[in-house]
């Protein structure tokens, strides 16, 4: 058995009812993994969403989930931009805390060494914004959950090559 | 361009004419009424009323698959998509093109629950190579040409459009055909010439070759099947093809080792086993071909052509994938053989072909004749025999029959052969072989069945008596669901939980109940007679031929083993033991 890997592929796919079924049907149908999943519509003019999908399998099953996306009437393009030289990844976060005294101190104060925002406070809650990478994210929740965690939401990571080149 | 406003229902008739369709496969409902009432304002459409919506597309699939063009289907909302289902699933696993209509509530009810509403889009997304929910008569002309490109072009395959009610009443502007052009879809259908050098030069060197062809170059149409016999024989390699194949090569040629496979020749699967380089083309190394995965063919090189990239390395790793449509790779290859003056390695070849002819000296089809009862083999072979010279296609149901029809039956030509081998649907080969006649009224078109898939789409008989079609079904009836009672006696210690079939029907007097002719045969000296009394009736027969109830097919390559682990007959099966565990599990 070859070693699962893990892979960011991003779709550029036309923006119509049922696409995002499409996409997620072709997964769950075939018993490929979705780690995460992000899709919005990111030309207007032209109708297109973005998906970026992060996946794992052995190097037969990822090269499959690619010529099955691209199989698929409505996508325009597949790129797996961990195949396919450097790229950035970022994931949005909104962690939820709630606490009193010296844990709501501390909460800030890691807060601001991994430079997260407050954008909302009562005297018992914060909620902080959190922009990085995956495992950035995945530190400072874990630091919370002492101070007074409540709740998380994030948004998937979202993924694009460096330097000039178009999708 | 003249632009045209019409309702949505005449939209859909003048872009089936405009895409020159001459036969749609339906059944109507409330919410396709608009389309059934166009359809009987005009006369270029012939329209086939079949007796379940399943067999509406069965039928749809027998039409496509005998002519090369696209199958029509037209069926209600609710419970008239849901029957089409199996159909569609059968068609995307066959590659088989079709466009099926479907009603739909008006858009207004979408959601509601309302009656005989499904979520057609929903359910056949995954059955479908595409499907479409038209919310706009605008949109309608646009989306049934982009449906039939669809359908029709790269890996072909079933496309649903839905189409609600109110937007059939609704008066929108017709764009022709010549309007359309798909936003992103275009499949790759020229090879990549650094890879066609690559599959030459292997081709040229080859010592132990084998030729590995399937349905996707029936698919690809008549130019790419003589292109495939023209590089089998200047080459002189060995063939072998796939159930959904055969006809691509002509069966009597020398070089065709039979079919590949669970039930496919020895020579063939111990050519596969052997090879020093596979080529394959338009075939998907199916787990039905290539038996336990890490057995299979462990020597060889593979070259793979196919116009689907998620068929190359799905299964199997090649060294060589080729994305084209198969007759320009096949093109592309002879020319580059050529350039190089190819000559093949005869002294490796005769080698080859020395052990091959070795393989094929077992005669693996062989089985005992007896005068006491009818072997379904040998009724299958007069069959062969005794409509040899005519222009026959023949259908069939699945298990154990349609097997022994794959071996005993000689395509010599494509497009004659209608086999459901993705999906292996039971009750698809009555209803196809309506299609095919429809395409083909002055064929022959024979049905080879077995006594449980029959009765599955036994209704269609209605239809065939309806439109006078001479379709002629050959019953080989072994009182069992035969393959099941195979499996059950290999690896179920015997027990043969259900397979039974009970509670026949007389067949005879079910034909004339329909208003067809019925024939029995029960001893060997009947086959004969009875064949040839169901050729000369100008009508719709039913022959019941009642064979060993006893018989299996053999060879057989059971599950989880490899090629060279081939069971040639009853006697193997005690010698090779059970079943491996993992074989247990696989279907
Ligand atoms: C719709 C459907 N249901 C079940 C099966 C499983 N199955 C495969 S072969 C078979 C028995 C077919 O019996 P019969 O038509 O009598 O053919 P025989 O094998 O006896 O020649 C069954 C039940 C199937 N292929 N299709
Ligand atoms: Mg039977």
């Amino acid at each position: 058995m070859s070693a699962i890997e893990k892979h960011t592929i991003a779709v550029l796919v036309d923006n119509e009812p049922g696409i995002l079924a499409r996409v997620v049907g072709l997964f769950s149908g075939r018993g490929y993994n979705i780690e995460s999943l992000t899709v919005t519509e990111t030309d207007r003019a032209n109708s297109l969403s973005r998906i970026t999908v992060v996946t794992s399998g052995t190097p037969m099953i990822v090269e499959q989930i690619k010529a099955q996306l691209s199989r698929l009437v409505p996508v325009h393009a597949v790129r797996d931009l961990s195949a396919e030289g450097p790229h950035v990844e970022r994931e949005l976060a909104l962690i939820k805390v709630a606490g009193t005294g010296e844990k709501r101190i501390e909460s800030l104060r890691l807060a601001d060494i991994f430079r997260a925002r407050v954008i909302d406070s009562t005297i018992e809650s914060f909620v902080f914004e959190m922009t990085g990478s995956t495992e950035k994210l995945n530190a400072f929740i874990n630091l919370m959950v002492p101070l007074g965690l409540v709740d998380v939401s994030r948004t998937g990571v979202v993924a694009i090559s460096r330097g000039a080149a178009r999708f | 361009m003249a632009t045209e406003q019409m309702a949505g229902a005449e939209m859909i008739i003048k872009a089936l004419g405009d895409q020159g369709v001459d036969v749609v496969f339906g059944y109507p409902g409330g919410a396709v009424l608009p389309i059934y009432d166009a359809l009987f304002k005009q006369n270029h459409l012939r329209h086939i009323l079949v007796r379940h919506e399943q067999g509406a597309v069965h039928a749809a699939e027998g039409y496509a698959r005998s002519t090369g063009k696209v199958g029509v289907v037209l069926v209600t909302s609710g419970p008239g998509a849901t029957n089409a289902v199996t159909g569609l699933t059968d068609a995307l696993m066959d590659s088989v093109p079709l466009v099926c209509l479907t009603g739909q509530v008006p858009t207004h009810l979408i959601g509601n629950d309302a009656f005989q509403e499904a979520d057609t889009t929903g359910i056949t997304r995954p059955c479908t190579k595409h499907n479409y929910l038209v919310k706009d008569v605008n949109d309608l002309a646009r989306i049934l040409h982009e449906a039939f490109h669809v359908a029709r072009t790269g890996r072909p395959g079933p496309v649903v459009v839905d189409l609600p009610k109110d937007v059939l009443f609704a008066l929108g502007t017709y764009r022709g055909p010549e309007t359309v052009q798909h936003k992103t879809y275009r499949p790759q259908v020229t090879p990549d010439a650094a890879r066609i050098d690559e599959a030459v030069a292997l081709i040229a060197a080859a010592k132990r070759p084998v030729f590995y062809g399937g349905g996707g170059i029936i698919n690809s149409g008549p130019r790419a099947c003589a292109l495939f016999a023209e590089l089998v024989r200047i080459t002189g390699y060995p063939c072998t093809l796939t159930l959904m194949g055969l006809g691509a090569l002509p069966a009597s040629e020398r070089q065709f080792l039979g079919m590949v496979g669970m039930h496919g020749t020895y020579e063939a699967n111990l050519a596969m086993h052997g090879c020093d380089l596979m080529i394959a083309v338009g075939s998907r190394f199916d787990d039905r071909v290539t038996g336990r995965l890490n057995a299979f063919s462990p020597h060889s090189k593979k070259i793979h052509i196919d116009i689907d990239p998620s068929s190359i390395n799905k299964n199997v790793r090649v060294d060589v994938p080729l994305v084209s449509d198969a007759g320009n790779a096949l093109e592309a290859i002879l020319a580059g053989l050529k350039a190089r003056r190819f000559k093949p390695n005869q002294e490796a070849l005769a080698a080859w072909w020395k052990e091959i002819e070795g393989w094929r000296a077992r005669d693996c089809l062989a089985y005992v004749g007896t005068d006491k009862v009818i072997k379904p083999q040998y009724a299958i072979e007069r069959l062969y025999q005794l409509t040899r010279g005519r222009d026959i296609y023949v259908t069939t149901e699945v298990g154990q029959h349609q097997m022994w029809a794959a071996q005993f039956f000689k395509f010599e030509q494509p497009c004659h052969w209608m086999t459901s081998g993705g999906l292996g649907t039971m009750g698809y080969g009555l209803p196809a072989a309506v299609g095919v006649q429809i395409a083909h009224p002055d064929a022959l078109v024979v049905d080879i069945a077995g006594e449980a898939s029959i009765l599955m789409n036994i209704q269609e008989m209605s239809t065939a008596c309806q439109y006078r079609l001479p379709v002629k079904i050959f019953i080989l009836n072994n009182q069992y669901m035969g393959m099941v009672r195979q499996w059950q006696e290999l690896m179920h210690g015997g027990r043969y939980s259900e397979s039974y079939s009970a509670a026949l029907p007389d067949f005879v007097k079910l034909a004339e109940a329909f208003g067809a002719v019925g024939l029995r045969a029960t001893r060997p000296e009947d086959v004969d007679r009875v064949i040839k009394e169901m050729l000369a009736v100008d009508k719709a027969v039913i022959v019941d031929v009642a064979v060993d109830e006893h018989e299996n097919c053999f060879p057989m390559i059971p599950s989880g083993a490899a090629h060279n682990e081939m069971l040639l007959g009853p006697e193997d099966k005690k010698a090779a033991g059970p079943v491996s565990e993992e074989g247990m599990v696989l279907v």
